[in-house]
């Protein structure tokens, strides 16, 4: 029962998404890998996830777990059942101090058993004018542990207009979510030139802003 | 089965055919140019054609579904329309709840008062209540930067996507004496007309295309095309008299004038994607980009046709 308002649920979420944003999907050159990866993103909305779900093709979003904050996601019945069941989210503690589990080990674990992850490495939404934050070494870390693992790079375009901070009613926008090709750690990269190179595939992939003509 | 059902049933028939020999065109075409490898121009060609259907076929449904179906459709018209336009323009968070009314409030309102057949209303609320209002709710944020632009721009996308397209199942409220029950039709022959139009005008350009007649706005429209385009497409609503309530002749003039607006309606809405450094508005419609690309002729004929027709045929 639990599980079928739980599917229910999901697809209510991208039916939603799709119907307000139109969302489209641009697919890097060489296709999405079809083994599980990580997804990394830009993040500005809480509906961020919800737009890469939901453009994912069904075959890889059955694999795909969006890593959250745990939080945001256990403060309330509700916002429990949506991230862990209807989500399957990987949650994390993001407070160093409060921490009970690793998350790095949480997302390794998670890749071992054949899941995909959703990543936002700015750590937390960016509500600044800046196009991307600097990123946070949790990404640098997985990939030392798992360092086969391939990272898709996602920029996720206008869904802040959509819904900006403390707004409630979302204003329907045509958003798109552009995907890169994937990319791997190379050998001996340190942790600033790894991030760094994962920041400006990120930023290529955004597109120029409006009214700047061709 | 009344004429009206007959005539359309005639029409879509007649729509359906050039669409079979559209088809065949783009297969023969495929098999010549691009049977080894892909050919752009002749693959956009088949996608576009294939987008005629869907249009065709939804546009016929909501004919046979009537008054609420045209409604309806054309409702959704506005809202993806009006996404696309609020996309690319400047706003910014104070515009919020201007954006929000415009789209949940403004707009079903507008087709509201079409539903309701309140043409005094009707006319005036985007106009009138929208065109104030609106500055009002985003002024409140008392945040002023770009703020003319902003209202502006907000105002227009209303205008355009809501307040004109609105005007094609307006057409349905008029009462044109010996035409009763066959309003559906002044739809089809507005829509057929612009349509064939752009068409024509694709077709004529590609086949017989050398001057270019607006370089900076348009690259591919030619004078030839926009020439040919007009004619034939004038003649093509002079014959399609017979689902009108004009005579020949008159339906001849209506056409020119709504080939002419939908040409001119063309221009304006491609410099505003230049200025917005952008090729397309959308991609809803595989092959012809966003829905305001196919509207945008529409855009511009829709609310001079109604008033001529209203101010010379109508009773109301």
């Amino acid at each position: 029962m639990k599980i079928m308002i739980a599917e229910f649920a999901a697809a209510a979420f991208v039916l939603f998404a799709r119907a307000i944003t139109a969302v489209r999907a641009i697919w890097p050159e060489h296709g999405l890998p079809s083994r599980p990866c990580v997804y990394f993103a830009n993040h500005s909305s809480h509906g961020d996830f919800v737009l890469v779900w939901a453009v994912l093709p069904p075959r890889l979003r059955k694999l795909a777990r969006p890593v959250a904050g745990a939080e945001y996601w256990l403060k309330s019945k509700i916002s429990t059942f949506i991230g862990r069941d209807v989500f399957n989210a990987v949650l994390i503690e993001r407070e160093r101090e409060k921490r009970t589990q690793d998350p790095i080990a949480l997302m390794t674990s998670a890749i071992d058993d054949g899941s995909s992850l959703i990543l936002f490495p700015e750590g937390t939404r960016n509500l600044t004018d800046a196009r991307l934050l600097p990123f946070k070494s949790g990404l640098f870390h997985l990939v030392s542990a798992r360092p086969d693992v391939e990272l898709v790079p996602v920029w996720i375009n206008n869904l802040n207009r959509v819904m900006p901070k403390g707004e409630i009613v979302p204003i329907p926008l045509i958003c798109t979510v552009t995907f890169g090709d994937a990319m791997r750690i190379m050998a001996n990269e340190d942790k600033d030139a790894f991030l760094e190179r994962m920041q400006s595939a990120l930023l290529a992939l955004a597109p120029k802003p409006l009214g700047t003509g061709e | 089965m009344n004429t009206a059902s007959s005539d359309l049933l005639t029409l879509v028939l007649g729509i359906f055919g050039v669409l079979i020999l559209a088809s065949a065109i783009g297969y023969v075409l495929q098999r010549r140019f691009a049977a080894t490898g892909p050919n752009a121009a002749v693959d956009n060609l088949n996608a576009r054609i294939k987008a005629w259907w869907v249009m065709v076929i939804l546009i016929g449904i909501a004919f046979i579904a009537g008054r609420v179906g045209v409604l309806i459709l054309f409702a959704f018209c506005s809202f993806a329309a009006l996404r696309e336009f609020i996309t690319l323009i400047n706003t910014r968070r104070a515009d919020h709840w201007a954006l929000a009314s415009a789209f949940f409030i403004v707009l079903p309102i507008q087709y509201y008062l079409l539903w309701t057949k309140q043409y005094g209303i009707f006319a005036i609320f985007i106009p009138v209540y929208a065109f104030l209002l609106m500055p009002i709710i985003s002024v409140l944020r008392g945040d002023t930067e770009r703020f003319l632009l902003r209202i502006a721009e907000v105002q227009w996308a209303l205008m355009i996507c809501v307040f004109c397209v609105s005007h094609v199942p307006a057409l349905l409220t008029l009462s044109i004496p010996g035409y009763e029950g066959r309003n559906v039709l002044l739809i089809a022959f507005l829509v057929i007309v612009v349509q064939l139009s752009d068409v024509l005008q694709y077709v004529w350009g590609k086949l017989f295309g050398r001057t270019k007649i607006a370089p900076n706005l348009s690259p591919s429209k030619t004078v030839e095309g926009f020439v040919g385009g007009v004619i034939s497409a004038t003649l093509i609503g002079a014959s399609l008299s017979w689902i009108t309530p004009f005579t020949p002749f008159q339906a001849g003039v209506l056409a020119f004038i709504i080939t002419l607006m939908g040409f001119f309606g063309g221009l304006v809405m491609s410099a505003i994607k230049r200025d917005r450094g952008v090729k397309d508005w959308g991609n809803l419609i595989e092959g012809h980009g966003g829905l305001i690309d196919r509207l945008d002729s529409v855009v511009f004929s829709a609310p001079i046709f109604f008033h001529i027709v209203r101010y010379w045929w109508s009773l109301s």
